[in-house]
């Protein structure tokens, strides 16, 4: 790993009034790759991901993507540099059209004819959503939400997508076909991606590298074939006995 | 026969209703003030409402258990036939109908109706601009009167001690309104959902106490007298070519003035509506983090949806201040408030036509009902209960607002 990393936390810390969530998180995630963070429930990972995209202020730490300093940056001022979430459950606006949730990804941007162009490019990796264009987004099935979701962020053409948590709630088949498209998007489009998942034999199947988060501190950090291969890790988080 | 049980519950519910109803009428009519008690008058009005009810009960009974097809099936088709009718009339036919209808108006009616119709104007125009705030961005503003009150402060102020003409008056107090909106939004619109509705509600409070003891520039509750009416000026050629002017004092000009603030109201709400602005303050209302993931700055978004509600109010308020030629703090209560949020809430948030007649059913059916003045809160609060039982979008629900997605699981 010769190159800058894309984006880069070092030594983070937040909390939520007094309830410390991230006691030091140091991470860094390099072009091209994709990045899986597992844990528990409320080991911070949305946190994580809510630090980086500036909605979640750090009391320490900073956050670097592309080699420049993004905390203390409002939120909004994110998606034009190309780092863009698809937060956890799915967060999609209901009583909106799919059209309109997809054009909302591209609220930045000004350029139409593109736009456009992207969002052909959404319907032909999703093609449920084109079928759909037309209904509020409350009316699609959760997998379909997630599609959106997802959909919706590549609409402001991320160099860097941060994914929480695709799986959730969704049947089998369902998280299969959203990981291929994951895989389709990193390999195709070339964008890096950050992944925070509970399913961690599926993110850390899809993964090149992995984190293992525990209360508020990373644990462990591997290769995401070694880390799936980690007695403890199996037994912790793939029910292992 | 699985239709027995279902009309069996709905029976249950009816008389456990109609005790209730009992228990809470005799202490209302029965417990009078000198001490003694009485049972007659609460036993008979509750009698009446029983016989009425009861009709309704029976043929929701029979509709249920399908006895009533001979009349629900051709009235169902008849409907379906009227709607099919109606799509194969273009839109702006109805449009045009409806703009000759109001400019016919005044010609063909008298003082009074035309006084409710400008009042009816002057309402869809503030619940246009609540609309912005509410049905939009999805804040729940609960002083929004105060920016009608500062709008006519401003005109009344400018047209007695300065004699600005109501043209000119116009953009300046649509603007000193947007300015209060951004002042008033500033420090609250950091908050969200309830605590934004009660810090509104205090602002708006503060805004009226302010016009009420400000005595140097409001002339406090004494009001502010001799308010200009708006004038144009023409072309005469009476003798040889002179320009005139004429202030429009009488009532049917002063509707045609109205007519047009509120054509340039809905103009500019649909333009709003439909635009990228639009489009991000509806994100705003569904999902405000999710809208800032999206690169919205929604801080300026709402406070520009706060100052975009506030401009609208101006401009009527203005138009209130140089019809009333009379300006005092009384005509900027909370009640007011209360009644252009009636009016966007049971019309349909969101939606123009729909506060276009939640406006006209508020104004209107109050003057209709004019003997029942007593009953008249009593009343509007039953309906309000009815329709959001049985049209919880409104009288006409927003095109691009659908159901959320728990709604329509439920």
């Amino acid at each position: 790993m010769a190159t800058e990393p894309i984006l880069e936390l070092r030594d983070v810390h937040t909390s939520y009034g007094k309830i410390k969530a991230l006691k030091g998180i140091s991470l860094s995630v390099y072009p091209g790759e994709i990045v899986s963070i597992i844990g528990a429930n409320g080991a911070g990972k949305s946190t994580t991901l809510m630090s980086i995209c500036g909605i979640i202020p750090l009391t320490q730490g900073e956050i670097h993507y592309n080699g420049k300093a993004i905390h203390g940056r409002p939120p909004d001022l994110l998606p034009p540099l190309g780092l863009c979430q698809v937060p956890e459950g799915r967060r999609i606006f209901p009583r909106l059209k799919v059209e309109d949730n997809l054009e909302m990804g591209a609220f930045f941007r000004k350029d139409k004819a593109e736009i456009q162009k992207d969002m052909e490019h959404v319907f032909s990796l999703f093609p449920v959503l084109k079928d759909r264009r037309h209904q509020n987004g409350g009316n699609l099935s959760g997998g379909e939400q997630q599609m959106l979701a997802i959909g919706r962020a590549l609409m402001g053409r991320p160099k860097l997508l941060l994914l929480d948590e695709p799986s959730l709630g969704l049947a089998p088949l369902i998280v299969q076909q959203i990981f291929d498209i994951i895989n389709e998007i990193n390999v195709e489009n070339g964008t890096t991606i950050l992944l925070v998942e509970q399913n961690a034999n599926l993110a850390l199947q899809t993964a090149q590298r992995g984190y293992v988060l525990e209360t508020g501190r990373i644990i462990m950090e591997d290769d995401a074939h070694t880390l799936l291969n980690n007695p403890e890790i199996r037994k912790a988080y793939l029910g292992e006995s | 026969m699985s239709m027995i049980p279902a009309s069996k519950k709905i029976l249950k519910y009816y008389f456990i209703g109609l005790l209730w109803l009992l228990g809470l009428l005799w202490p209302l009519l029965g417990i009078h003030a000198d001490g003694t008690l009485s049972f007659g008058k609460a036993f008979t009005v509750w009698f009446y409402i029983f016989a009425v009810t009861v009709v309704f009960v029976i043929g929701a009974v029979l509709n249920k258990q399908g006895l009533l097809t001979w009349i629900s099936q051709p009235a169902g088709n008849l409907r379906a036939k009227l709607t099919a009718l109606n799509a194969t009339i273009p839109q702006w036919v109805w449009l045009v109908f409806v703009a000759v209808l109001a400019f016919i108006f005044p010609l063909v009616t008298g003082r009074y109706q035309q006084d409710v119709a400008i009042n009816v104007l002057v309402y869809i125009c503030l619940g246009l601009g609540l609309n912005i705030v509410i049905g939009l961005a999805g804040m729940l503003d609960l002083g929004y009167i105060a920016f009608y009150g500062v709008g006519a402060y401003t005109y009344a102020i400018l047209s007695v001690n300065y004699q600005f003409s109501f043209w000119l008056s116009l953009p300046l107090a649509a603007g000193t309104a947007a300015l209060a909106g951004c002042i008033i939004g500033y420090p609250t619109l950091r908050m969200r959902g309830d605590y934004l509705a009660i810090v509104t509600l205090g602002f708006g409070e503060i805004v009226r106490i302010i016009l009420n003891n400000w005595m140097q520039l409001t002339n406090g509750p004494n009001g502010i007298l001799g308010v200009n009416a708006p004038g144009i000026y023409f072309f005469s050629f009476a003798d040889g070519f002179s320009i005139e002017h004429l202030y429009l004092k009488k009532l049917h000009y002063l509707y045609y003035v109205i007519l047009l603030l509120c054509i340039f109201t809905i103009f500019a709400v649909r333009r709003l509506n439909v635009s990228r602005i639009g489009r991000s303050w509806e994100a705003i209302r569904e999902d405000e983090t999710a809208a800032e993931l999206m690169g919205v700055n929604t801080y300026m978004l709402k406070l520009l949806a706060y100052a975009m509600g506030a401009l609208f109010a101006g401009l009527a308020g203005a138009f209130f201040a140089a019809r009333m030629r009379f300006v005092s703090p009384e005509s900027f209560t909370f009640l007011e408030s209360a009644t252009v949020l009636a009016m966007v809430v049971l019309g349909g948030m969101g939606s123009i036509p729909g506060v276009i007649l939640g406006a006209l059913a508020l104004i209107v059916l109050p003057e209709i009902f004019r003997e029942f003045e007593m009953y008249r809160m009593l009343c509007l609060g039953g309906a309000m209960v009815l329709i959001m039982v049985f049209k919880p979008g409104g009288f006409i629900p927003a095109k691009r607002m659908g159901r959320r997605s728990e709604e329509s699981e439920g």
